[in-house]
């Protein structure tokens, strides 16, 4: 089979990975060294495409031939997809032709499972080595692990790559028994646990004393969104037991769309992309702001609001907590407002030490007004109407042109290409 | 009034602001001129001689300045002195603190523009491998870029020490960059016929761009506000992106046709026998023999 064949294979079998942070690796470059490459606390998207993700890494399969049966996935063994396979010196080659024309920051390095975990670990590490030590690669590598595979291999992978992840998938073992029967969740947690635990003792080692070897810095996961009937609530909790129980950087939602060969156990729908934009936000909350998963969703109300960011909709709910004074609030206070980001809050404790805030400082901030204007008090600001039942009003996008009609109303097609592209 | 006529660099702005800070001349009776053709025939000024002692300023400002400096805007040299002026000569130490101020606020938003640009830069430069060179056996590459503001200086230590195995140029309408391993040299800007027109690799780029691609999640002003269509000329990839757009409706369609598959049986593999016994342990039941496993598989559909 062709090289450019391949590649059309093995990154279409990837893309439905969301993961691609190219961030928070240790900082090494490519001075003084045979090789290329640099890596630094910022990664760089090198591209855009029309799904709005960004190119940052290049993401493939090494083979997409799988022994698993993940009915949500287009490589599971029952799909009938065409099936490829890169020798590892094939994507060695690829990534730094790509790299040395500053397509890419790196590589992103999956799998389906062939024969066994680590059968498959070995392969998938391998071309890690061949980059790192045959080509002295300084760039950034990501590579996709598997929860069974010994200890001793996940070591060796975390050894050569700068972040390292396993997919948790679903967020409940209930919903894996069905859509993902050779999965366990325990099992994945329990892998999770000793990356976390690797990871530390690397990090908390002494300047002066033994140093143990290299490890990635981070480790992340994904979670599909709408291929089991799992709540924002559970979605959300399982995501916040993963940040502080397995210190993991990032947690990755990724909406499930339509992919070709669909499973009788999974029939195809086009979710509104909007709920993965919004759980995002919420997941946002969780790690920047300060806030607990039973205060962004609900008893009553388990899922998100896709008319609200979670935000502006918690404040809506808890009128009590406003208004908040720009001038006296404290962090957290003012972290809670709709419309104030983490660092306008930064900005806002700075300047206040000075100065008396008032609406036009507000606006140089680029604070979103729309929404902070009925939560806070400035100097020459009172909200009004806080407690009003059509506050909510106000933030909802405009209503569309009222038709006399009755029953359901049928999809147009602006319908679709919202639903589909989660653009309000 | 005075006008100071520097060259459009933050070293020839700090060497005339220090001068003109130590004679005390305040900023109102300023204007800055960056362009000799406008700059008036009489009374125009070279500042040169720096006299008294080196003003102290906190060295987030050299940052801020250095940066804001890149920007195209011809008001920067007159903002960035009236900033000096109050950090200094008006006591307002605390000046760059204060983010709403308006002239912080201006300084911030060129510094904004201009790191923007910047990572722009780092993300869409394009190289074009011209040959290796023969005594070396270094390969050698060329890239076209056209930034917005004047930060070729800023944004290329990056490219060295990301290449730094590599030869390689930049060539931008105002300045290039080259870089043979050992230095990093300026020389005057070009036209954009001296890069070469085509490298083998875009082909296998343009490829995996088109394959990495969903169509079932179209986002288009999410890309467009991360990749503005000026970039676009000077990217290989770019030409694809009509079609992809276009075609996405009828692939997606074509998926929601397609019928669905049922699930295949276990094949037999000694590992996913393990793994079948395990789960089974995990739910605290018995572990099936294979062969009701496989009915279970193929009943399930």
């Amino acid at each position: 089979m062709e090289l450019d064949r391949k590649l059309e294979i093995l990154a279409d079998a990837a893309k439905y990975d969301a993961s691609c942070a190219s961030s928070g690796a240790a900082r090494k470059d490519s001075r003084g060294s045979k090789g290329v490459g640099s890596t630094g606390a910022a990664g760089i998207c090198h591209s855009y495409t029309p799904d709005g993700r960004c190119v940052s890494l290049l993401k493939v399969l090494l083979t997409n031939r799988c022994i698993y049966d993940c009915h949500y996935c287009i490589n599971r063994r029952s799909s009938n997809v065409e099936r490829a396979r890169f020798t590892p010196e094939e994507v060695v080659r690829i990534t730094l032709d790509f790299y040395k024309r500053n397509y890419i920051e790196g590589l992103f390095l999956s799998s389906g499972i062939i024969r066994n975990a680590d059968h498959t670990m070995e392969r998938v590490i391998e071309v890690a080595r061949q980059l790192r030590e045959d080509h002295q690669f300084r760039g950034y590598i990501h590579l996709k692990t598997i929860p069974e595979a010994s200890p001793a291999l996940i070591e060796l992978a975390g050894r050569y790559a700068d972040r390292i992840s396993l997919n948790i998938e679903l967020p409940s073992q209930q919903s894996l028994a069905r859509l993902a029967p050779e999965k366990s969740l325990d099992r994945t947690q329990d892998a999770m646990g000793h990356i976390r635990n690797k990871i530390l003792e690397r990090r908390s080692a002494k300047a002066d004393g033994p140093k143990p070897p290299p490890f990635a810095t981070g480790q992340s996961t994904q979670m599909l969104v709408g291929a089991d009937d799992s709540s924002d609530a559970l979605i959300l909790s399982r995501a916040s037991t993963l940040y502080t129980g397995y210190g993991l950087r990032r947690v990755y939602y990724s909406g499930f769309s339509p992919i070709p060969e669909p499973s009788q156990l999974l029939p195809l729908t086009a979710p509104p992309l909007v709920r993965e934009h919004r759980l995002y936000q919420a997941d946002w909350l969780l790690r920047f702001y300060g806030f607990r998963v039973e205060e962004i969703t609900t008893q009553t109300a388990p899922n998100l609001d896709l008319d609200l960011d979670p935000k502006l909709s918690w404040a809506l709910r808890n009128r009590t907590a406003f208004p908040v004074d720009v001038n006296r609030g404290s962090r957290e206070e003012l972290l809670r407002v709709p419309g104030l980001g983490v660092r306008n809050v930064e900005r806002i404790l700075q300047a206040r030490r000075y100065t008396r805030l008032r609406l036009a400082d507000l606006l140089r901030l680029r604070v979103s007004m729309k929404k902070a204007l009925a939560f806070l008090v400035a100097a020459d600001h009172t909200p009004v109407g806080l407690e009003s039942d059509t506050l909510r009003l106000r933030f909802l996008p405009p209503p569309k042109q009222l038709e006399l009609q009755f029953g359901p109303p049928k999809p147009v097609q602006e319908d679709f290409l919202s639903v589909r592209s989660g653009e309000l | 009034m005075q006008t100071v006529v520097i060259s459009p660099s933050f070293e020839a702005w700090r060497k005339s602001a220090r001068s003109l800070l130590a004679r005390g001349v305040p900023p109102e009776s300023l204007l800055w001129c960056d362009d000799p053709r406008e700059a008036p025939l009489f009374g125009a000024q070279q500042e040169t001689a720096a006299d008294g002692p080196v003003p102290r300023v906190p060295p987030a400002f050299l940052d801020l300045a250095r940066t804001a400096a890149a920007h195209t805007a011809p008001q920067r040299w007159g903002v960035l002195y009236q900033i000096l002026w109050r950090l200094t000569r008006g006591v307002q130490k605390h000046l760059l603190q204060m983010g709403t101020d308006p002239d912080v606020y201006q300084a911030r938003q060129w510094c904004k523009a201009v790191g923007r640009d910047i990572h722009k830069m780092h993300a869409f430069v394009r190289f074009r491998q011209t040959g290796v060179d023969p005594a070396t056996g270094r390969e050698q590459f060329v890239a076209w870029f056209e930034p917005e503001h004047r930060i070729v200086r800023l944004a290329t230590p990056f490219f060295e020490r990301r290449f730094a195995s590599m030869d390689w140029s930049i060539l931008t309408p105002s300045e290039c960059a080259h870089w043979d391993g050992a230095s990093l040299v300026f020389t005057e800007g070009v036209d954009r016929s001296a890069v070469p027109d085509e490298d083998a690799l875009e082909e296998l780029w343009r490829t995996y761009y088109r394959s990495i691609f969903n169509p079932a999640r179209v986002k288009v002003r999410a890309m467009q506000s991360e990749m503005p269509k000026k970039y676009w000329k000077n990217l290989p990839e770019a030409p694809l992106i009509a079609g992809l757009i276009s075609g996405s409706q009828t692939r997606v369609e074509k998926m929601l046709a397609t019928e669905e598959r049922p699930a295949k049986p276990a094949p037999k593999n000694a590992y996913l026998e393990s793994l079948a016994r395990r789960n089974a342990a995990e739910r605290g039941e018995e572990p099936p023999p294979r062969e009701i496993q496989k009915n279970r598989e193929q009943g399930a559909t």
